[in-house]
């Protein structure tokens, strides 16, 4: 129920108070979203909807922090271990 | 998808497994607190891949699952009356009640609707002006603003055909409920992303303190998942517990204040029953007096009754304060499937059962895992586990053949 979907703001459709709306595409469908708690949002930003509204703006330094977090942290790349044989899936 | 496929890589997802695997020195018990986070750790197989390092508990965040059955008892009262149009998110339309399902309803007769937005309803009110459109409020803190900004449009544009019915619930007060609870073993939670993109953090900070259990906010998606937990564990193994957030691409502290604001001036918190749980002290939202006009409950008063029954099978509650895995509910996938639930849990798309009945009983792994061999093994122990009923199991076959 808490899903949110990341989405692009293509185009503002209204900026004023609680009738706030943009055009968000989503991977192959454009919907109208209400933009009242993301007015800060500029086209071409990303937020996440859900049920209808979006609720942030994707902050992209973050997701760059995140991968170089990933990237750097001396992450173990031993497991699975070899001695485990698959067997048939029942 | 930008934002989605970065987080679903199979090599890092790999690589923090093993990592996880490494920095824990023993087995520690997570919870994940969102449903949504239930789904993304089973679709994936990540409680599986951690096997033995992290018991994953499911934690009671499915709204759906929580919401009392007097509520939907009320639901589908309306909807049984004429001239009044009973909307919700599909999940929610789906639950069984005293009756049925609000949809098995529609199809003899009630007016039900599935919307994918509160503000789709107030636009049904626009439409429809001989209507009563009831918009079923369900949904965390996550929800609350779009609820909140469909009175507020309808306020706007006088509106006089549309209501809400309040279910809303509140997660922090249910993780102080868990983590007071005696018999808990959840030694760090995951706290829910969404919740807190609205929310923030700051008010777990009090939370840790009290508690002493790590609270690491997380995403939904599979290397946001691992993140968190690995954050998690690398508390547990040091004795730390703080507040930390893995998913700050959409999570600040301080929360979305505008929306914070907007679900201030339409709600107030209240104390609320949840289901299987009893009433959880500031555990709901209810509208605010200035907004009774928008109550569905104040505007179709005389529609309100007593208790109704829970059906005594359904363990949900245990399910949802993570006590049992729903496996161990005898009724799973023998008398309650998806088809035919008896409790929320197998309904809502966040549904520990639901979820259980969706990625265990059926060999749906993601891709990006499938290819270890180790995991296959063990989904195999896990399948194997799940069908120690073997009159479950038949039950299951029938239902995949159909
Ligand atoms: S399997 Fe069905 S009956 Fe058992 S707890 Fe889950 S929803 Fe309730």
């Amino acid at each position: 129920m808490c899903l949110g979907i990341p989405g692009k703001v293509v185009r503002w459709l209204c900026r004023e108070g609680v009738a706030a709306a943009a055009e968000i595409e989503f991977e192959s469908v454009r919907r109208v979203c209400h933009m009242a708690c993301v007015p800060e949002a500029e086209e071409g930003d990303y937020v996440i909807v859900h049920a209808g509204i979006a609720i942030s703006r994707i902050d992209p330094q973050e997701v760059v922090r995140f991968q170089e977090e990933l990237a750097n942290s001396k992450l173990h790349d031993e497991w699975p271990l070899t001695e485990t044989a698959g067997g048939e899936l029942p | 998808m930008r934002y989605l496929d970065e987080f679903r890589d199979p090599v890092l997802a790999k690589r923090l497994v093993a990592q996880i695997r490494r920095s824990a020195r023993r087995s520690w018990t997570i919870m994940e607190v969102c449903g949504g986070q239930t789904h993304g750790l089973l679709r994936y197989a990540i409680d599986v891949e951690l096997e033995g390092v992290v018991h994953l508990v499911h934690g009671p965040g499915c709204p759906v699952c929580v919401t009392p059955l007097e509520s939907i008892d009320f639901a589908q009262r309306l909807a049984l009356q004429p001239g009044v149009l009973v909307t919700s998110f599909g999940d929610m339309l789906r639950v069984p009640g005293p009756h049925g399902s609000l949809l098995e309803l529609k199809a003899r007769g009630a007016n039900v609707r599935v919307v994918y937005s509160p503000l789709d309803a107030v636009d049904l009110a626009r439409r429809y002006p001989d209507y009563q459109i009831v918009f079923f409020a369900v949904g965390f803190e996550t929800t609350a603003p779009a609820t909140a900004l469909a009175v507020l449009q309808a306020a706007s544009e006088n509106l006089t055909n549309f209501s809400l019915l309040v279910a809303h619930v509140r997660v922090q007060p249910a993780m102080e409920a868990l983590a007071s609870m005696p018999d808990s073993r959840v030694q760090g939670f995951l706290a829910a992303g969404h919740v807190c993109t609205i929310t923030g953090y700051a008010s777990y900070e009090a939370f840790v303190e009290r508690y002493q259990l790590p609270v690491v906010v997380t995403g939904f998606e599979p290397l946001d998942l691992l993140h968190g937990i690995w954050a998690c564990v690398r508390q547990l193994e040091v004795g730390s517990a703080q507040v930390e957030n893995c998913y700050r691409r959409s999570v600040r502290r301080e929360g979305n204040l505008r929306a914070q604001q907007l679900v201030g001036q339409v709600y107030q918190i209240c104390d609320r029953p949840w289901r299987g749980w009893g009433i959880i002290p500031g555990g709901g939202l209810q509208l605010r007096p200035e907004w009774r006009e928008f109550d569905a409950e104040v505007r179709f008063a005389s529609l309100l009754e007593s208790v109704v029954n829970e059906p005594s099978e359904c363990r949900s509650a245990d399910v949802l304060a993570g006590r049992i895995k729903p496996t161990e509910c005898p009724a799973f996938a023998v008398r309650c499937t998806p088809d035919r639930p008896l409790g929320a849990p197998m309904v809502s798309s966040e549904g520990a059962c639901a979820a259980y009945f969706r990625y265990r009983t059926a060999c749906t792994w993601c891709d990006s895992l499938r290819d270890s061999a180790v995991a296959d093994d063990r989904l195999r122990t896990t399948a194997q586990r799940v069908r120690e009923d073997t009159a479950a199991a038949s039950v299951r076959r029938g239902y995949h053949e159909r």
